[in-house]
């Protein structure tokens, strides 16, 4: 890990009260910073913290918030909660998936998008519901999600 | 100012008061999760833009969500003297005409949904007029807030001010009574008498076991450990429930009070709230009520001149569902992966770090400031005999109004369904309600008249849970619905305990079967073998409960197994492997909505002439069906 990467991880780790309990939300901000969790972020801050590696790859694995491989610019989230399900969330995300030629969880060749599947985004009354980066999209057709996705391209 | 006083506290009602009521004109539009989604920033922005541009004096305020998402963006205007109108499905090109009139104090009639004459403050029972009983007449046409079928019946307890106020104003929380109980408990009252009055109201835990509150806190008060938590759990779990969410970004002090009082009753001087990571507007909305709450004495050292201490951390989750099960939950906000331990002891004696913590669902909390000022006789009287109060209810999926609904308990599933919901959208037939998410079960329409309390949702095999409730109607398939929530409970099993770990997996392969044609009928005594162990054996209430979907559906709706299973059809049209599409002949105008839809031209056709479906090239996404016009798109 290069010392620009490690100055950072540094200043987001003094953001926190100190404690190992931080564990989790530094790696919510390196998450968020760096796009994903690298084997060397998860072993500098399981050392700065001083708590076992493994507690930090258990904590880096356990939690869906969490990716150990690069994400793609474009965040693709679509729910498959149980409202979301019944008016035909699968059939969205298939389209995604199509359209994007990626299983949920993966990320183009060209780092453009990742597809997540998220259990709930909390609009279950606007379902299906589909959240790209921060913007949310309710009540999507399969057509309209085509279009929505072109707008990230 | 630090608020040390009741005086202090009155000046800040006051101030509040002239913000809540101005004496200009006053627009507020709900800046929730939802209304963002449908586009509510983009009209708080226009109405500040056209309001400067056409130098019409008025406030513009952002405010929560007032439930009724399905006419979002909402919009209220409150003239002074005039009743308050609300608006619906208002869109940024509606903004220039409703500026224009406002100048001659109108409001042009299409997007009217309601109007409210007067307002009730559940707080202190008090009522504040908008206007008078003749003014009122002259809105004529306009229904009056009361009146409408969707609020008729329901009573807004939590839900108080969620809509009514800006959240992130301290004062206008205060104005509308805020603060007043956790002043009061705390300058003025016996932890003991806090937790008796309590006790006296009946109030359950909102997030899905329906402890009493009272009982749990008596139990944390009398557990021995050098400090001791007080955990608000904000984590939210269940798919299809949304009301702490909306709580927290549309009335945070209302959950920040309620741990006030909590911790002063049992002792906590410091809290947690523990939000699911994928509310961010929700942990902005808390992180910054905390920061004003802070800076007006409302939390931190010496409370009202007192010698209670109490602060609170927020704590975003990082996607477990598990992490919403207490002890999970505690191993989360202690660094560690989600994964529960097995009580007892229960968390009240060891919890976080091993000391006394006290957890609580933010429905719960938001009903506390409540309960202490108006009294628990006065809560215990709404409700049933074992359910008190009110529950919120994300009335959602088939019906025709959905949205947040707050309701007393023992209130009719019916009732909900057809009268606040408005029946089922579409003039479809109802088929069942899942309530109570993964741990929950469906209730079949024949049992629509049941009470909506703890015990009645148990005995029907469902749980009350953290108050989903998504309705169904004839297109939905009761053995897909099971699949869906095992694979649920399948990816979110925390996998420590093998019972919950297996048992979830091997449900999920016999459910994936039999929708896709290859059950046997075997299978449901297997179904019924592997529930039983799954309920028996698992460490926690997640793979203890994991049953409840599939147990309910084959209690109510074994025929659709039977179905899926001998004559390998889905009658509901869902289940992909059952079914084909095709085009009704004498249906089709050839209008080739369906040909452009189909994402791998599997349809053919000539413009007007009658289109074909290629079996062999269909994948059944269902594209065609959804854009044909004239419905001429048949699943069989
Ligand atoms: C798998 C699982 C998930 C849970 N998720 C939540 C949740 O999201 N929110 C919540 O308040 N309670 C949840 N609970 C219940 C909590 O363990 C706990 O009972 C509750 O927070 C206590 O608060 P209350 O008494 O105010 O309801 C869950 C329980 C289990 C077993
Ligand atoms: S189920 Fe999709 S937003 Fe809640």
């Amino acid at each position: 890990m290069d010392e620009g990467t490690k100055t950072i991880i540094d200043k987001l780790i003094k953001k926190h009260k100190p404690g190992e309990n931080a564990v989790v939300s530094i790696f919510q901000d390196v998450q968020e910073q760096q796009g994903y969790l690298s084997e060397d972020a998860i072993r500098y801050v399981s050392e700065k913290l001083e708590i076992p590696v493994s507690r930090a790859f258990s904590v880096a694995t356990f939690y869906s918030a969490f990716s150990l491989t690069p994400l793609g610019r474009n965040r693709v989230h679509v729910c498959l909660g149980t409202a979301c399900h019944i008016k035909g969330a699968d059939n969205i995300a298939g389209r995604i998936s199509r359209q994007l030629k990626i299983k949920p969880g993966e990320t183009t060749g060209d780092r453009k998008f990742s597809l997540h599947k998220v259990r709930c985004l909390g609009c279950c009354a606007l379902a299906p519901v589909v959240k790209v980066n921060d913007d949310t999209y309710a009540g999507v057709s399969q057509d309209q999600v085509v279009s929505v996705l072109e707008k990230y391209r | 100012m630090k608020i040390k006083k009741m005086q202090d506290l009155n000046k800040l009602k006051k101030s509040g008061e002239q913000q809540l009521f101005p004496s200009g004109i006053k627009i507020t539009v709900g800046l929730a999760t939802c209304g963002i989604a449908r586009g509510a920033d983009k009209v708080h922005d226009a109405f500040k833009k056209e309001l400067q541009k056409q130098k019409v004096k008025a406030t513009v305020v952002p405010v929560g969500c007032s439930g009724w998402c399905s006419r979002e963006p909402i919009v209220n205007i409150i003239i002074p003297r005039m009743p308050k109108i609300t608006l619906g499905d208002v869109s940024e090109d509606d903004i220039p005409g409703i500026v224009r009139n406002l100048k001659n104090r109108h409001i042009p009639e299409s997007k009217i949904l309601y109007r409210t004459d007067a307002e009730e403050n559940i707080a202190d029972g008090r009522v504040r007029k908008y206007a008078s009983a003749s003014q009122a007449a002259t809105s004529g046409k306009i229904p009056a807030y009361g009146t409408l079928p969707l609020f008729k019946k329901q009573k807004k307890i939590a839900l108080r001010n969620c809509g009514l106020i800006n959240p992130a104003d301290i004062q206008e929380y205060v104005a509308r009574g805020g603060f007043k109980a956790a002043y009061s408990a705390v300058t003025g009252m016996k932890p003991e008498k806090i937790i008796t009055e309590v006790q006296r109201s009946g109030l359950r835990g909102r997030g899905g076991a329906g402890f009493p509150v009272g009982k749990k806190w008596e139990m944390a008060r009398q557990a021995e450990g050098k400090k001791k938590y007080i955990i608000c759990n904000a984590d939210e779990g269940d798919p299809g429930a949304y009301m702490d969410r909306s709580i927290l970004e549309g009335d945070p002090f209302s959950v920040l009070e309620g741990m006030i009082i909590a911790a002063f009753s049992i002792g906590a001087s410091e809290g947690y709230i523990y939000v699911r990571g994928e509310y961010p507007l929700a942990v902005k909305q808390v992180t910054k009520a905390i920061l004003q709450a802070k800076r007006s004495g409302l939390l931190g050292r010496n409370m009202f001149g007192t010698d209670f201490s109490f602060n609170v951390n927020v704590e975003k989750g990082a996607g477990a569902f598990v992490c919403g099960e207490e002890t999970a939950l505690i191993a989360s906000i202690e660094g560690y992966s989600g994964e529960p331990v097995p009580r007892p002891p229960y968390p009240v004696e060891k919890g976080l770090w091993g000391l006394p913590t006290c957890i609580n669902n933010v429905e719960t909390l938001a009903n506390i400031p409540v309960v202490l000022s108006r009294g628990g006789t006065w809560f215990s009287r709404i409700g049933t005999g074992k359910s008190k109060g009110t529950k919120i209810f994300s009335l959602v999926g088939a019906v025709e109004r959905v949205g947040l609904v707050e309701v007393p308990m023992g209130i009719s599933l019916k009732e909900i369904v057809y009268d606040i919901g408005g029946g089922i959208a579409g003039g479809r037939k109802l088929k069942a309600v899942q309530t109570g998410g993964p741990s929950g079960g469906c209730i079949p329409k024949r049992l629509a008249d049941i009470s909506v309390d703890y015990e009645s949702l148990t005995k029907a095999g469902s749980i009350m849970g953290s108050g989903g409730m998504i309705v169904m109607d004839d297109r939905t398939c009761m053995v897909d619905v099971a699949k869906y929530f095992m694979s649920f409970l399948k990816d979110e099993s925390c996998g420590k305990c093998l019972p919950c770990r297996e048992g979830t997996q091997a449900v999920f392969e016999i459910l994936d079967r039999i929708t896709r044609g290859r059950g046997r009928t075997k299978d449901i005594e297997q179904l019924k073998d592997v529930c039983e162990a799954m309920s028996q054996a698992s460490m926690c209430a997640l793979g203890k409960t994991a049953a409840n979907p599939v147990l309910s559906t084959l209690r109510y709706f074994g025929k659709e197994y039977d179905e899926h299973i001998k004559k390998r059809r889905c009658s509901a049209g869902v289940c992909s492997a059952l079914i084909r599409f095709s085009i009704n002949a004498d249906k089709c105008i050839g209008c080739e909505a369906c040909r452009k839809a189909c994402p791998c031209e599997a349809v053919s056709g000539k413009p007007r002439k009658m289109h074909k479906i290629s079996v062999k090239k269909c994948i059944k996404c269902r594209a065609c069906y959804e854009v044909c016009p004239v419905k001429a798109v048949e699943i069989r």
